[in-house]
């Protein structure tokens, strides 16, 4: 199995005391397989999300990726988890300001020394920005800075793929067209690919769907 | 309306009690540089002058006992009766105070505090009932007198009356000189007729060493110029950190309807209130500062004038009005450049680096024509510059031109490695590093400013100290020097000496006119002494032996620069015509001065003998010389100059002219540290975006950390080797053109690497020491912050 996620417990620290946002999540996912998570605003999908790409850590579970426990990861072990296993793809601000857009897309590849040019020049074909290379991110639009944004995840080929609401701030039109590149790019990675959204349109197209409710899986 | 706005823009402040810190020690450090600087120059000067004025001495001629002790009235009585305008002086210690006796009524003008010599106190000065007249700490050491404050008398003295000062010393009728007044009846006895037991001392002003002090206090005046220039870099750091930080509490009272000009006013009016409490404890750190530089100069000039020059401050009224007017008017400067930024600022703006970067990148195209014009300026003035003015006006373009260009410069620099560089993460690197320009641009302009004034005043001091040593050793090559008191004397002295000592060197001299200017012209005997030790700014070949023959004449710069004299011009000396063969340094010398051969002296000057000597002997027997001639022909220690002796001291007073140097290099260096912190500190909350995607993508806090301190020492770094040759131009220019123009002579400039490295070192200690606090914050940044970035409720 390409990812476990085993009673998984989150609290914020609030001026109230402690908020629990996740209270027990399991779930599984396998490689090639895509999840769609689905939930009222609030009930604990973003923070689900984080902890499985080692960006924030769990106060109680585990996750398994690959087979071994990201939870008991350090600093350097999340990152390292963070470079070349699991891309991320947030609903916004995605882009690393100071780099053209070409870098943009190597920048996590290259980190991850698995820079493969002939797959991002694909990659960069297939999301129409051959002609945007060298552009700053702000000189683009919503939509193309989110085509970036999943060029730059896809890079380095990752195991696993996480989306947060990723066509979120875009208009329908533009929504669709990203979402269908997206799709059938990481289907042929073989990647895993597990998706926040609250479209149920956009949930029916993914193979499996999970709904979290005041932090459980309803 | 007034008061509730007030409460939101003032809460910000006590809910983030650091950024208050830092606003208000940003503007109290760039004050005390300010005032710490301006408190040691005016200190030192007003010290001079009290010195001066109080003592008399170095402005007037004085007589006295060949012997050295007190004559008394009778004596006095005789010259006055004879003619001559003397006035008499008595001194003493009294509690370690010195107690100066003075006749107000016939002291000449400007010895004593004025209003002693002004009238209404004379009549009681008269009868023998004066005050004493001393400041206010001078006064605590004498407890039981009644003492009238003036503030202007010199530390660790006291005036009065000769009469009160008769007994209080327990000196009754007795006096210790007698001085004598500029301007004197023509019909007068010779002193030796009527009292042959006087001699007559002459004034010290105009020595080579006095004028130690110009260059002591062109070096500190620079110094304020330019801490000036790092102080309102620094207020507007402070003051912009200030808008930015609050630029959300702004946004949420215009949305909510208030008035823009009423924001403008009420955010005006606070700023001008933190200033003028920032300025305020600034001038108690300024003097904090300067009282500790302060027994170094006192040292310095008591080693220069042998006077006392207190070694404690007094605050005076100018330095908190200068102190709290950098404070005020670099705030106002800075306010309404960052209030008019707001007020055209799109209501709901927030803050967009890249965007910044763009407009700063519009403004960069203005910004470099005017870098540009202003350093084609300076260099149009290095090459023509003569005069004062246009000296200063070369200072003014070079380091404003530099300051502009600076982040011009260092963004091409930054670009091209950029470009270079291999890895992803140098490549990100250096493109960050690009786009944190403009928002660390004004400190690293001041940065620019300290260091570049660090090399200028260094180099120029240590250049100072190489060129004045070496001129001592070139005038003072022989080891005793004896002034004979008249002819007799003069004759005495070269019968005694001549067995004893390996040469004896004549030194007399006539003053005349070279050209239409004053000029001392020297007879030199044809000895080794001139030929091994004097070096000269340009030479003809064989110039000592076409001298000494009595062919040519050796004129100092000061005669060439103003007469336009060059080698192979002639000019004119009573009946002979003479070739210029040698042009030579002659180091604080205000007059002109020429040398020939003593035989050609002799002819041209028949009667002028020479009344000084210089002996050249082992340096070890010099006391022993000296002893034994006061013993054995009666020339007393008191006419003697132990070469040695002038050379200790006159590099123990350039020593304490370094320590206070080193301060203020240090002081600066801190202060332009201090901008980089608050400018990092600014940006930081910009950086969180910037740098979440880039985190997000695998690399960790700590590395982030690391790679901004990284970043502030390179920048330092780069700063600081562009600094260096802007630091090393304007010691060129303060030595080539300010020098001579306000001095009339050039100082030669050397190099001080191992200096500038460890200046160098000190800039990028304080960039990292500035770095460090944002970094660690940095690395410690929780995720959940890095994460707000990317979620919906932005
Ligand atoms: N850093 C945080 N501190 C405190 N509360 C937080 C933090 N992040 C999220 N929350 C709260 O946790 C809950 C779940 O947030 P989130 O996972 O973003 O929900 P979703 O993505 O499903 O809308 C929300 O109520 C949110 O306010
Ligand atoms: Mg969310």
């Amino acid at each position: 199995m390409l990812l476990t996620v085993q009673d998984i417990h989150k609290s914020y620290a609030t001026a109230d005391g402690p908020f629990a946002v996740l209270r027990g999540i399991d779930l599984t996912l396998g490689a090639g397989e895509t999840l769609a998570l689905t939930g009222e605003s609030g009930s604990g999908k973003s923070t689900l999300l984080h902890l499985i790409g080692g960006l924030d850590t769990p106060d109680r579970g585990q996750i398994i990726i690959n087979g071994s426990d990201i939870a008991a990861l350090d600093d350097n072990g999340r990152a390292h988890l963070r470079r070349g296993t699991v891309g991320v793809v947030f609903q916004q601000f995605n882009l690393i300001p100071s780099l053209k857009v070409a870098d943009n897309i190597a920048f996590q590849a290259r980190l991850a020394n698995q820079y493969d040019p002939a797959w991002t020049a694909t990659l960069t074909d297939r999301m129409g920005l051959t002609s945007q290379l060298g552009k700053y991110p702000e000189q683009l639009s919503g939509g193309q800075q989110q085509r970036v944004a999943i060029a730059r995840t896809l890079a380095p080929k990752p195991r696993l793929v996480l989306a947060d609401e990723p066509t979120g701030n875009l208009d329908e039109g533009t929504a669709a067209i990203v979402m269908d590149l997206m799709l059938e790019l990481v289907r042929e990675t073989g990647a895993g690919l597990l998706m926040v959204t609250h479209s149920a349109a956009l949930a029916a197209r993914l193979g499996r769907r999970l709904h979290l409710r005041a932090g459980q899986v309803a | 309306m007034t008061r509730a706005t007030l409460q939101a823009l003032l809460s910000h402040w006590w809910r983030n009690p650091l950024q208050l810190f830092t606003l208000l020690a940003g503007l109290a450090l760039a004050t005390a540089l300010w005032s710490g600087v301006q408190a040691v120059n005016a200190e030192a000067r007003a010290s001079y002058r009290a010195a001066a004025a109080t003592l008399g001495e170095g402005q007037y001629d004085r007589l006295g006992r060949r012997d050295g002790q007190p004559m008394d009235q009778a004596t006095y009585i005789t010259l006055r009766r004879a003619g001559w305008l003397v006035s008499p002086v008595v001194q003493g210690r009294l509690n370690g105070v010195r107690i100066v006796g003075i006749d107000p009524l016939t002291a000449p003008a400007g010895i004593g505090p004025v209003r002693l010599t002004q009238g209404a106190d004379i009549a009681d000065f008269l009868v023998g009932n004066g005050p004493l007249f001393a400041n206010a700490a001078t006064a605590g050491r004498l407890p039981d007198l009644q003492i009238t404050i003036t503030p202007d008398i010199a530390p660790g003295s006291a005036i009065t009356d000769i009469g009160a000062a008769q007994r209080l010393l327990g000196k009754p009728g007795q006096i210790d000189s007698l001085i004598v007044a500029p301007v004197q009846p023509r019909e007068r006895p010779d002193l030796a007729d009527i009292a042959p037991q006087l001699v007559r001392q002459s004034a010290q002003g105009g020595s080579d060493i006095g004028r130690l002090t110009d260059s002591f206090h062109l070096n500190l005046t620079a110094f304020g110029l330019l801490s000036f220039a790092v102080g309102i870099f620094i207020v507007n750091g402070a003051i912009g950190l200030a808008f930015e930080q609050r630029r959300p509490v702004v946004r949420t009272l215009r949305a909510l309807g208030l008035p823009l000009r009423r924001l403008i006013v009420l955010m005006a009016a606070e700023l001008m209130f933190f200033a003028l409490i920032a300025g305020g404890v600034g001038v108690m750190l300024g003097y904090v500062i300067a009282a500790l530089l302060l027994p170094d100069v006192a040292a310095t000039l008591r080693g220069l004038y042998g006077a006392d020059v207190s070694g404690t401050l007094q605050l005076r009224p100018v330095w908190w009005l200068s102190g709290l007017a950098i404070a005020l008017g670099g705030t106002a400067i800075a306010a309404s450049g960052a209030l008019w930024k707001m007020s055209r600022m799109p209501l709901l703006a927030s803050a967009q680096p890249r965007a910044l970067a763009m407009a700063a990148g519009q403004g960069a195209v203005m910004q470099g024509a005017a870098a540009a014009l202003l350093l084609v300026i300076a260099l149009i003035l290095a090459l023509t510059a003569d005069g004062l003015i246009a000296g200063f006006a070369l200072l003014g373009a070079l380091l404003i031109g530099a300051a502009l260009a600076l982040p011009i410069i260092l963004d091409r620099v930054l670009a091209a490695t950029s470009a270079r560089a291999k890895s992803i993460t140098a490549q990100w690197f250096w493109a960050d590093t690009r786009q944190q320009l403009p928002g660390l641009s004004l400190a690293l302009m001041a940065l620019l400013l300290a260091m570049a004034a660090n090399v200028g005043v260094s180099t120029m001091v240590s250049s100072f100290r190489l060129t004045f040593t070496a001129f001592l050793d070139q005038r003072l090559a022989s080891e005793l020097y004896v002034s004979a008191q008249d002819a007799t004397q003069a004759q005495a002295i070269i019968a005694y000496a001549t067995p004893r000592v390996d040469a004896v060197l004549p030194i007399q001299s006539v003053e005349t006119q070279i050209a239409g200017l004053q000029t001392e012209v020297f007879g030199a005997r044809d000895h080794r002494t001139y030929r091994d030790n004097w070096t000269f700014l340009n030479a003809a070949p064989d110039l000592w032996d076409t001298t000494f023959a009595g062919q040519t004449i050796l004129i100092n710069e000061q005669l060439s620069r103003r007469a336009n004299l060059r080698i192979g011009d002639t000019v004119p000396l009573q009946s002979q015509t003479l070739t210029i063969a040698g042009v030579y340094g002659d180091y604080g010398n205000p007059i002109g001065q020429a040398l020939i051969s003593e035989d050609l002296f002799a002819g041209l000057y028949p009667t002028v003998t020479p009344q000084r000597f210089g002996l050249r002997m082992d340096r070890s027997k010099v006391g022993d010389f000296v002893t034994r001639m006061a013993a054995d022909i009666g020339i007393p220690a008191s006419q003697t100059i132990n070469q040695a002796g002038i050379k200790a001291f006159s590099l123990g007073v350039f020593d304490r002219t370094f320590t206070v140097t080193t301060a203020l290099n240090v002081l600066t260096l801190a202060v332009a540290g201090f901008a980089i912190l608050m400018s990092l500190l600014t940006l930081a909350s910009m950086r969180v975006p910037q740098l979440a995607p880039a985190w997000a993508m695998g690399m960790t806090r700590a590395q982030l950390g690391r790679l901004e301190l990284l970043r502030a020492v390179l920048l330092a770094m780069l700063t600081a080797s562009l600094a260096l040759p802007l630091g090393l131009g304007l010691a060129w220019a303060l030595l080539a053109v300010v020098n001579v123009a306000a001095f009339g002579w050039q100082l030669p400039m050397y190099l001080f690497p191992a200096d500038y490295a460890r200046l160098g070192l000190f800039a990028l200690i304080a960039a990292a020491l500035a770095a460090l606090w944002p970094a660690w914050r940095l690395a410690r940044t929780p995720p959940a912050d890095l994460l707000k970035v990317f979620s919906n409720e932005r």
